[in-house]
């Protein structure tokens, strides 16, 4: 550490950081406008500046940039002193010459860095009566609203967009005075991350587009600690609510997952919640002559108990979608051997596989930001900025880990940007991409290999068998030994090398080939150390799923097929989607009843004899376990409208009324979460993922929303003229309500991120331990998962034989391959139109054209698609999109191409 | 014409060979096209883009950046005239003047006849010969009001 004098006072300081990250981890305020932590430093606006002296005699001193500055040994500076306090006013004074001062009218307004930043430089009169510079905005697509008159040329969202994210199209354009920032025309910006702008930008110049059709302050909202369920990854998010609905999703920091950042489709998922299709009461679909009836709580739970009563044989269908708590209660009511998963085989194997090798083998799985510190990275088969945007974007980042190093070796700080930018220039890697069809990584690829997911798995065992030769050998693999050798070296070299696999292949071969990878890299290096190996599960809760056991949902329609199911409760799932509206029909026709719980209406619940409403992410609480392995908890936002409620409240209600004496006991969220924890010794851990519900400070609860929370009284007025009594939470430390402990609660349970001078998003420095570190009093959520280390056995590649057929292959989109954000209009609007990717030469051989419509068939499934042609698409592969509209999902996995007629 | 002409090519092809990779050449490539067709129209923006891999928005970026790239029409000859403090001091407001009269033109159109185009520069590094005027590759000065007119005689 380092003895540093701000104003006369010394302080210790890591001397490796710069003076704004220390100044602002001491709680000072000095304003800045081009810094972000997540960017590093450029120097370009000039605001954070301050005063250097030499010594101690020096009261002159010369004016810095605090950014740009090392926090070295003995450094003396002032913040207050009288030359940079003039200038910082007059720097503020000139990036705001021609902004519009239009904030009421903004939706940046209250949360604004902007606003913060010339309050707290001083600058509270405007003397310019220049005219402004104004520009014409441009339309970027349905997420994103633009307003370029407001900006202050700071460049963070080019630097975050192009360099951090590797977008294409969003660029500064022009020079001096008339600098703008935007695409070559009018158009959605094509980067899954472009959301983050609307948190990057200083100001308004972009912003949410969801949140403006529904607007509301961020001193209105009411938030929760949450997490996103629209992937596997875990990202955690802050949902803020209104009136019921939730008005928009933001990026919650977590030091060791998502950082900063968050992907669109985690961003503007959100509005299924407030989905047309959105189940709000109890149904009987099938009621008095088929039409659908609402039924009472009462009425339905009683219905649900009587078939649970009547039925010999009931078998429950987890979701991979819905929390530990209700998949736990689901297979409590059904027993474990009535247990299946709502997914395909392929899925259900994929993610059975990645727990093991995580749980039996010697390599860690990495949190994302331990991926972007990565040095050597191969993926096998997975298109990640589809499947685990977010998991992507920490590779971009891993790839610049050696080219930095090299920079920092030629003495260049860590957070000097400019410089290391320079230095880097274009290396990047080493990243080894092998992949079905080009992917968006593709650009930052040291080599890229176009493989079909058999030559993939078996290149992957090939690679493993040059590390360790113990690996066993497979017939069949098809990669030149130049290409074998130049990975095995990259892993055994690196210091922290990085195998990614997912179930985006539908291949089970592949994820244990990745495993392999990892696994064998021990033998070759000689500190012994197995890759860390991260996959990519599909679903928010794919590996919590799989981690409480059961059987894939091909098994439930078989069994139902042989007659011995009496009844099926459905979980939060659409077998429709799933398995095809033919193979579902069959199934809820030959079970004698179904019941549905689903936030949303789909065909499978169409059919179902009892729906349920059941809570969404935003409306409940539950656990839910990441790719990771790591369980995060989610806390209800706001308490939904009566009767929805969390499904396992559902279970637990009919399990009550039909006998099921040890429902009784999961009297809260808490209470169940335990429960699951003694019963799995793999969750034994769940309760330590957040602070429980008698957590107090200063003996209150923390409130959900901000101190200036407006017009309580009068929300419901139209319903009463009393206010009603907000609902009480007894399942966090939380509260429905603007009242709360006055003191500053742990970052962990955090709801408004606001501190005095500070109401954007860059308030985060008053919540992190240090910058760039863990929230303060530690980051939430708890790993289940750690590698058991040594000795261990290779896992069991199994290749399907050599087949002439095309061999398919899902295509992940970011935009609709997941079910519900593929509801949010916004997302739905960028999602893809249903196709069938082949390669060129391919097509020829089939004798398919560009459009020509084929027919794919799977287990009782079709879909008729429309031929795309795609050149670097592998040979021997037909791509289908995963999980839209009318293509079921067990069509990209399994489909068969019906050519020829 | 948007596709890129064989001579075109050739000149850009002759920058790339000499340069580490194909987007360093985007400067040259672009003034090329500029020589060769007077300004750069959006299809020969995306011609180029195409060529050198890049994508639009960011050979735009560059595009707009230096202003001797035009992405607006211009007449067959470009009167830059300095607009920096030297030659605003000698009096380059009254040249400037005289240059939009002799024209019928403003600065940034395209005369009538297709021949002339006047722009204000800075700067053309010309103080001890302020005001300062440059045309095509020529530059003049000082310059006064009134020997605007015989100036822009020679370029016919």
């Amino acid at each position: 550490m380092a003895t540093i004098w701000i104003d006369g006072v010394s302080y210790e300081a890591d001397p490796s950081r710069n003076l704004l990250a220390v100044i602002l981890e001491l709680g000072f305020d000095l304003p800045y406008f081009c810094w972000h932590p997540a960017l590093g430093s450029i120097g370009a606006c000039r605001q954070c500046a301050i005063t250097q002296f030499r010594g101690e005699d020096d009261h002159q001193g010369q004016v810095v940039m605090a950014c740009m500055t090392p926090a070295a040994e003995g450094a003396r500076v002032s913040i207050d002193h009288a030359s940079a306090a003039t200038l910082r006013k007059s720097v503020i004074e000139w990036l705001m010459v021609s902004h519009p001062h239009d904030c009421p009218v903004c939706d940046e307004g209250g949360e604004c860095h902007l606003q913060d930043m010339t309050v707290m430089a001083g600058h509270t009169y405007r003397r310019s009566r220049l005219p402004k510079r104004t520009y014409i905005s441009q339309d970027l697509g349905p997420l994103i609203g633009h307003e370029m008159n407001r900006c202050i040329q700071c460049y963070r969202c080019v630097r975050f967009y192009r360099e951090y994210a590797g977008g294409h199209d969003l660029q500064a354009m022009g020079t001096r005075d008339r600098i703008y920032f935007g695409r070559y025309q009018d158009g959605p910006l094509e980067s899954e991350f472009a959301g983050n702008l609307v948190e990057i930008c200083p100001t308004g110049v972009f912003t949410d587009k969801t949140q403006a059709r529904h607007y509301t302050r961020k001193w209105d909202l009411q938030t929760a600690p949450s997490i996103c369920t629209h992937c596997g990854v875990g990202c955690n998010i802050n949902p803020g609510e209104r009136y019921g609905a939730l008005r928009r999703v933001r990026a919650r920091y977590h030091g060791a997952v998502n950082g900063y950042f968050l992907c669109d489709r985690g961003r503007y998922g959100y509005e299924f919640e407030s989905s047309d299709r959105r189940i709000r009461v109890p149904l009987a679909p099938r009621g008095e002559q088929n039409q659908a009836e609402e039924l009472s709580v009462q009425a339905a739970v009683t219905r649900v108990a009587k078939i649970l009563t009547s039925s010999r044989r009931v078998i429950g269908v987890g979701s991979p979608r819905a929390t530990i708590e209700s998949n736990y209660a689901l297979q409590r009511l059904v027993g474990a051997d009535g247990f299946f998963h709502a997914a395909c085989a392929e899925e259900h194997r994929s993610s059975l596989a990645a727990l093991d090798a995580l749980r039996e083998g010697p390599s860690r799985s990495p949190a994302l930001r331990e991926i972007e510190r990565c040095d050597a990275v191969v993926v096998l088969g997975e298109d990640l900025t589809q499947s685990a945007p977010m998991m992507a974007l920490a590779i971009r980042q891993a790839a610049l880990a050696i080219p930095r190093s090299v920079a920092e070796r030629q003495g260049i700080p860590p957070w000097h940007d400019a410089a290391i930018r320079e230095s880097v220039q274009s290396a990047r890697g080493p990243v080894f991409l092998l992949s079905p069809a080009p992917t968006k990584l593709d650009d930052l690829a040291t080599r890229v290999y176009r493989k079909t997911p058999r030559a993939i798995a078996a290149a992957g065992q090939a690679i493993a068998r040059a590390l360790d030769p113990q690996v066993p050998a497979l017939a069949g693999d098809e990669m030149d030994r130049a290409g074998i050798e130049e990975i095995a070296r990259a892993l055994t070299v690196a210091e922290r090398p990085l195998v990614v696999a997912g179930s985006g292949t539908a291949s089970e071969a592949v994820i244990n080939a990745a495993a392999n990878l990892a696994w064998a890299t021990s033998a070759a290096r000689e500190d012994d150390r197995a890759a860390e190996l991260a996959y990519a599960l599909p679903w928010a809760n794919s590996a919590g799923l799989s981690l409480l056991g059961g059987a894939p949902l091909d098994e439930a329609l078989a069994a139902a097929e042989r007659g011995e199911v009496d009844a099926a409760i459905i979980l939060e799932s659409d077998l429709d989607r799933i398995a095809g509206p033919g193979p579902a029909e069959r199934f809820l026709g030959q079970v004698r009843h179904a019941v549905v719980l689903d936030h949303i209406a789909h065909p499978t619940a169409a059919r179902a004899d009892v729906v349920l409403p059941a809570a969404t992410f935003a409306e409940g609480h539950g656990h839910l376990v990441n790719s990771e392995g790591r369980a995060q908890r989610q806390m209800a936002v706001f308490s939904p409208d009566e009767p929805i409620r969390e499904s396992w409240r559902w279970l637990r209600e009919a399990m009550m009324l039909a006998g099921y004496d040890e429902a009784d006991s999961w009297t809260g969220a808490e209470a169940i979460a335990e429960a699951a924890a003694r019963d799995h010794p793999a969750l034994a851990r769940l309760p330590d993922a957040q602070l429980s519900a008698d957590f107090r400070l200063g003996g209150a609860k923390v409130a959900r929303a901000p101190h200036r929370y407006s017009g309580r009284a009068a929300a419901k007025l139209h319903l009463n003229v009393l206010e009603p009594t907000p609902p009480r939470d007894n399942d966090s430390p939380l509260e429905f309500s603007m009242e709360g402990s006055p003191v500053l609660p742990p970052g962990k349970i955090e709801t408004t991120f606001w501190a005095p001078g500070w109401s954007s998003p860059q308030a985060l420095t008053r919540f992190q331990e240090e910058i760039d570190g863990p929230l303060r009093g530690g980051d939430p959520g708890v790993r289940l998962i750690e590698p058991a280390g040594e000795p261990f056995a290779y896992r069991d590649v199994a290749l399907s034989a050599p087949s002439p057929e095309l061999a398919p292959t899902p295509v992940v989109a970011a935009f609709g391959s997941e079910e519900l954000s593929a509801l949010a209009p916004g997302i739905a609007a960028l999602a893809p139109r249903a196709f069938l990717e082949l390669n060129p030469r391919d097509a020829a051989s089939l004798g398919l054209a560009d459009d020509d419509v084929v027919s794919v068939r799977a287990r009782g499934a079709s879909a008729r698609l429309s031929v795309r042609l795609e050149p670097g698409r592998a040979q021997g592969t037909a791509g289908i999109p995963l999980g839209l509209e009318d293509i079921p999902v067990a069509l990209s996995f399994a489909g068969e191409l019906i050519t020829g007629s | 014409m948007a596709a890129l002409s064989s001579a075109e090519r050739a000149e850009i092809d002759a920058e790339i060979a000499i340069l580490p990779d194909a987007r360093s050449a985007s400067i040259e490539a672009l003034k090329t096209v500029q020589r060769h067709r007077r300004w750069i129209d959006d299809d020969a923006l995306g011609a180029v883009a195409e060529y050198l891999d890049l994508s639009k928005h960011e050979l735009e970026a560059i595009a707009s950046f230096y202003n001797l790239l035009f992405r607006k029409p211009v007449g067959r000859h470009v009167v830059l005239v300095c607009d920096s403090v030297s030659c605003w001091i000698l009096g380059n407001e009254a040249v400037k003047q005289a240059l939009e009269d002799s024209l019928g033109a403003a600065f940034g159109e395209v005369t009538r006849d297709d021949r002339f185009t006047a722009l204000p520069m800075q700067c053309l590094g010309a103080c001890d010969r302020g005001p300062a005027l440059m045309i095509d590759e020529d530059l003049h000065g000082p310059v006064q009001p009134a020997d605007v007119s015989e100036l822009l005689r020679r370029y016919p």
